[in-house]
């Protein structure tokens, strides 16, 4: 009992994420600032943020708008992140075996964050929160469609498991996923989904920044905005580690293998913190057009071959 | 850090617009943009306050979760500049919303509101 709340909390549990989510999320501003020929924030920066919101600033709430669904949203989302981030990371590290049927409840559990966005951009009480929540619910509806086929191909190319453990049992065995060309197509809609359960460009339509002030979080300040940032630092470990565990092969840390594994993990941010500079910002329409229609069949695609297992 | 900028020549927007380029980049202090002012711990403003912009830097103010600093840019921030005898001045920002640094220049260059913004952070 002890050690299960040991693993939920410290390893491989919130702090863990925490911590290394804050780091990722430092990685992510200052490759951003290399791109740009600028210097960017000190390693500490993230933090700093983080503890500056909870201690510092006071926390406003809304005048118009339900003031405990406003603060409960952020809470929830939290714990959402980190119940998913601990589903994926105890098989992932080989700290627990996991159960038959988790990586659905880890897709669930993955929703949760986007979700309450949208509840508490809704409980503010603001109309640009409003455009920001249903350009939210609207991206939703998009890409987790495409999630969820791509998971029904993982489970399909590891053989109808249905169990984390499972999955990177048959990956050890045959290699790992993306070696085949179903697996680079399940790759390249995999990035996309992140991009956008991540609410980064190209589909950070939701929050856009200049467009509509910070859309879904316009009225979240003090402790409730640092909620919502501490949950997107460890979506940002979270969600590549996840891609790591059932496309790319798992974690594995004997000997050489631990150095692949850092420079998995390391290649996926890079990536995202790529696509994030090199390109606009796309509308919401054109958004559901790329995910319903282009990415949908590419999905199916990778079904496809996989039967014929390419 | 949250700009706003009042009836101004727009040369100290530019001015700050040029703190947060590659030159003068601020972000190796830590310092961003914001877009709501409810995140921003310090709000610019730059301009000289017309009677239509004092109820809404007043609104701003209020909605600003305090602790927050306030940074008056430019002449026209501090003083009113060369808009200080029209008609429609509504007095300079420290007679709106209290203010903790002045940075004087017409337009103050990007070193110099670099310097102001750390001469408040040592504050």
């Amino acid at each position: 009992m002890v050690k299960d709340l040991l693993y939920y909390l410290i390893f491989p549990g919130f702090i863990f994420i925490t911590i290394v989510g804050g780091l990722f999320s430092w990685a992510d501003r200052k490759i951003t600032a290399w791109f740009q020929f600028r210097k960017g924030p000190p390693l500490l920066q993230p933090f700093y943020d983080f503890f500056k919101l909870l201690l510092v600033k006071e926390t406003i709430l809304p005048a118009r708008g339900s003031k405990l669904t406003f603060l409960m949203a952020p809470v929830l989302g939290l714990t959402g992140a980190t119940i998913s981030g601990v589903l994926i990371l105890l098989p992932a590290f080989g700290l627990k075996p996991g159960f038959s049927g988790d990586i659905i409840v880890v897709f669930y559990m993955l929703t949760i964050p986007s979700l309450t966005y949208i509840i508490g951009a809704l409980a503010s009480g603001n109309p640009l929160a409003s455009v920001g929540a249903s350009r939210e619910i609207k991206l939703i509806i998009s890409y987790e469609l495409t999630f969820l086929l791509i998971i029904a191909a993982i489970i399909f190319k590891a053989g109808m498991v249905i169990g984390l453990r499972d999955i990177i049992a048959a990956q050890l065995d045959q290699g790992a996923f993306i070696g085949s060309i179903s697996g680079v197509l399940l790759f390249v809609a995999f990035t996309f989904c992140m991009q956008a359960k991540l609410g980064l460009v190209p589909f950070d339509m939701p929050e856009a920044e200049t467009e509509i002030t910070h859309g879904c979080f316009i009225e979240y300040s003090g402790s409730a905005y640092s909620f919502i940032k501490l949950t997107k630092y460890m979506m940002l470990f979270i969600l590549p580690a996840f891609m790591c565990t059932v496309l790319l092969g798992g974690f594995r840390f004997d000997g050489i293998h631990l150095l692949w594994t850092v420079l998995k993990l390391i290649g996926v941010l890079l990536l995202i913190t790529l696509l994030r500079n090199t390109n606009p910002r796309i509308r919401i329409d054109q958004a559901m057009r790329f995910f319903f229609i282009w990415m949908n069949l590419l999905v199916i695609a990778a079904i496809i071959l996989s039967y014929f297992n390419l | 850090m949250f700009h706003f900028g009042g009836a101004s020549c727009n040369n100290c927007d530019i001015e700050i617009l040029d703190c947060l380029t590659p030159r003068y980049d601020i972000e190796r202090f830590g310092m961003l943009l914001v877009g709501s002012i409810r995140h921003a711990d310090v709000l610019l403003v730059n301009g000289s306050i017309n009677r239509k912009d004092k109820p809404r830097l007043l609104e701003i103010y209020r909605q600003a979760p305090k602790p927050v600093f306030v940074v008056a840019v430019g002449a026209c921030g501090c003083t009113g500049g060369i808009f200080a005898e029209g008609n429609t001045f509504a007095g300079p920002v420290d007679k709106i919303i209290p203010v903790d640094a002045y940075i004087p220049g017409c337009p103050p260059k990007p070193e110099a509101i670099i310097a102001g913004i750390v001469k408040l952070l040592n504050k």
